[in-house]
């Protein structure tokens, strides 16, 4: 409910569930779904255009994504993405690289020149 | 928007003000706006500054990227010399039809690879070749493993925020209305939470815009519930621009839209297919549009002989097939895959390049526009058996991407000529206030790394403003409680009409945000050349659509807010309307058709020599009015094609 990126998602307080409170206004980002502790969300596409009957349904893990696809004629395929390629929570901001200078006004930024891979900017 | 002869004040006052004070305040939560965290935070340690970050949605999934993405659309290579800083700024500016700023591209060139290498060590997925370099898609473009993109990006800022101990703040949703100016100078901003009774203010020394591009200024093709499925996200609601207009800044580009052509009707992307898998697009008799048509190339020179050919003109060669009847336009996937597997040395290579081929094409979807995977499933589309639909969509405001739309901002010091620099690097024409990403313009192909890169560029120079003026003038409470009586002006409409009929949405009284969007919608779709005009418009109608743009801007006083989410609903069209007014303003500016297959000017059909220059334009806080201004582009690389 939380991360919709267009506050979409609304708390019917009698029923106590959740519900997207626009579907026009909804991207189809899917971050609802992927999010959802309880894996409770389905998206029906946008019915101005879309067929009814795929299906595409995600399941996260701590470093991958597995999608289910079902076509409208029933059949199924499955896909296995990486998401990322060391746990949450572990990055270093600085990326093990030191920044080279500490004047304002020197164009070298934080981490550079070192994270560039050159020994200093590259010129025009 | 004013509050005269306002009353009942009852609800407005419910709304608890909140004051924060910061140095930096970022207002923004997407790419641009993470990098501008990253940077601020580690000048601001450094020289005992604080940093507040205000965002309309949620860090690990606001902004552009929310969706994730399966490219990552510049990198130069520099460190092996794949490309060099001016062979980058040659191929944007001539992909923008020579209108480009070489200073702030090649500010933001030079620094790039550094924030993608940054993302790889934060953990960002990017696919490898055997000898351990990146995988390209085309030149500038390399491919990654994208669904968590914005995720790990966030988590960076995040931890740079908290590394600032007390002096790091993130505000999440908040929404921004308005600009807090002293004179001349930009000291915050206001806004309102769209989950708890807050009034937000928020006063600094320095102020990023980095609010992203604007969707749904025109009218999209899909008008039911698929008014959602927008190219860019429907949550870029033109804040951005907004801001620095209302500011007094001057902008830049704003004529410079963007129309994609994407896969039909959910909008998935074509880079990969065009540039991965080389993939040819077609009209319905099968013949390559890009041969057949490509005397016409001729006539937009130099740019028609650029390569690659600029977006705007391959969009121009498949509108002439569509106006002559020989849609639909296909992109030849099955072609394209079976090219690849046809190459293969036996039969059980060919077999393991289909299905590898297969999981990247859908894998491209699935990272970044997943409704086209689902359209596919929903229609049985294989990739490897069918071609699939492309088309042009609505236009759209993102100066990151090939449009160029924006604020007017200043170079860096020690690459900009003197005309292009008059502050800190990225400082509008207001003080202390920055842009970046699609907050600022001619700049195109900036895209996630470069917005990213850029927000870093802004935020450093946005310390360096703090350190050099650390005082500013406090808001007064007389100008603040002006503020928020117009912050909440919806709601007290609502409050006050809203039981004279039964339907709380039809009332002679006032017009709710849905509809202000839809008749905005309709005017530019109409009027200032939306897809439904085939992209064309002239004086004359530029002239309607402008007096029917009047009858809006007075019907804003009127917009009305049964609840916070609707308040956010009515700023976001107040918003929008601004970016309509500057982009209708400056395509009537400019007396020629500069970028055919964005829009043609029907009485100015052909690109003119003395129209080779920036179009600005500025509104003035104090008279009201708008100024148009010629700036001149001057070139710091040969743009000879």
């Amino acid at each position: 409910m939380h991360v919709c990126p267009n506050d979409l998602m609304a708390l019917d307080k009698d029923k106590m569930k959740a519900y997207n409170r626009a579907p026009d206004m909804c991207w189809e980002c899917y971050n609802c779904v992927k999010m959802c502790p309880n894996q409770a969300i389905e998206i029906r596409g946008y019915a101005d255009f879309m067929p009814l009957g795929g299906v595409v349904q995600p399941m996260r893990s701590s470093d991958a994504i597995m999608w289910s696809v079902k076509f409208r004629n029933g059949e199924l395929k499955r896909f296995r993405f990486k998401t990322r390629t060391i746990p949450e929570g572990t990055a270093v901001p600085d990326g093990g690289f030191d920044t080279g200078s500490d004047d304002l006004k020197s164009p070298l930024l934080r981490t550079e020149p070192q994270s560039t891979g050159m020994d200093d900017l590259s010129k025009l | 928007m004013t509050c005269q002869n306002f009353r009942d004040m009852g609800i407005t006052e419910s709304y608890e003000t909140i004051r924060v004070k910061t140095d930096i305040l970022i207002l923004g939560g997407g790419m641009a706006a993470c990098g501008a965290a990253y940077e601020a935070t580690h000048w601001a340690k450094k020289n005992n500054l604080s940093v507040a970050m205000v965002d309309k949605a949620s860090m690990d999934r606001s902004g552009a990227v929310a969706m994730g993405l399966s490219a990552i659309n510049m990198y130069l290579g520099l460190k092996d010399g794949d490309n060099t800083l001016s062979d980058y700024v040659k191929y944007v500016k001539n992909d923008l039809m020579g209108v480009a700023r070489d200073d702030l591209v090649a500010n933001i060139g030079r620094h790039v690879d550094s924030s993608v290498h940054l993302f790889e060590k934060w953990g960002l997925p990017i696919w490898k070749d055997e000898e351990g370099k990146y995988v390209h898609e085309g030149r500038w473009q390399i491919m990654i493993n994208g669904e968590s993109y914005k995720s790990i990006v966030a988590e960076a800022a995040k931890k740079a925020l908290e590394e600032l101990g007390d002096k790091g703040q993130y505000f999440e949703r908040v929404f921004i209305t308005n600009p807090i100016m002293d004179g001349d100078r930009c000291t915050g901003a206001v806004g309102f939470s769209v989950r708890e009774k807050k009034f937000y203010v928020f006063e600094a020394n320095s102020v990023l815009d980095v609010m992203g591009g604007a969707v749904h200024v025109f009218k999209p093709k899909s008008v039911g519930e698929g008014l959602g499925r927008s190219w860019y996200p429907p949550f870029n609601s033109g804040a951005s621009t907004y801001f620095t207009l209302k500011s007094g800044a001057e902008m830049t580009c704003q004529e410079v839209r963007f129309v994609p052509v994407r896969f039909k009707d959910a909008y998935g992307p074509v880079g990969a297919w065009f540039l991965l898998f080389k993939a040819k697009a077609t009209n319905s008799l099968g013949e390559d549009y890009m041969e057949t048509r490509k005397d016409e190339l001729q006539k937009w020179l130099p740019y028609g002989n650029a390569k690659p050919t600029p977006a705007n003109l391959r969009n121009h060669l498949m509108m002439l097939e569509v106006n002559e009847g020989k849609g639909p336009i296909y992109m030849r996937t099955e072609e394209a895959i079976q090219k690849i597997v046809d190459e293969a040395e036996d039969e059980k290579t060919a077999k393991r390049t289909l299905k590898k081929l297969e999981a990247e094409a859908w894998e491209d979807f699935l990272d970044m526009t997943i409704s086209q995977a689902l359209l596919w499933a929903s229609t049985n589309v294989k990739p490897e058996e069918t071609p699939s639909e492309i088309a042009a969509c609505e236009p759209y405001f993102i100066g990151s991407h090939s449009g160029a739309s924006g604020a007017w901002v200043s170079g860096p010091e020690d690459l900009a000529p003197e005309s292009y620099h008059w502050g800190y690097p990225n400082m509008t024409t207001v003080k202390g206030l920055f842009a970046a990403g699609d907050a600022s313009g001619a700049s195109s192909h900036k895209f996630s790394s470069g917005s990213f890169t850029e927000g870093r560029i802004a935020g450093k120079g946005a310390a360096a403003f703090c350190v050099d003026n650390p005082d500013f003038t406090t808001i007064s409470n007389e100008a603040l409680e002006e503020m928020k009586k117009e912050t909440f002006l919806p709601m007290e409409i609502f409050a006050e009409h809203g039981s004279y009929t039964e339907d709380p949405n039809v009332n002679p009284n006032f017009i709710k945000p849905q509809m202000f969007m839809f008749r905005l919608q309709k005017i530019m779709d109409e009027y200032v050349g939306g897809a439904g005009s085939s992209f064309r418009t002239s004086k004359a109608l530029l002239d309607r659509g402008m007096t029917f743009l009047e009858f809006m801007k007075e019907d804003a006083l009127k917009l009305a807010a049964e609840d916070t989410h609707e308040l956010m609903r009515c700023w976001e069209n107040i918003h929008r309307m601004w970016q309509a007014e500057s982009h209708l303003r400056t395509i009537l500016f400019r007396e020629e058709t500069r970028w055919p297959g964005y829009y043609f000017r029907t009485d100015f059909p052909e690109m003119k020599e003395d129209w080779k220059c920036f179009a600005n334009c500025k509104w003035n806080p104090e008279t009201k009015e708008w100024e148009m201004i010629k700036r001149d582009i001057i070139d710091l690389v040969d743009p000879e094609i």
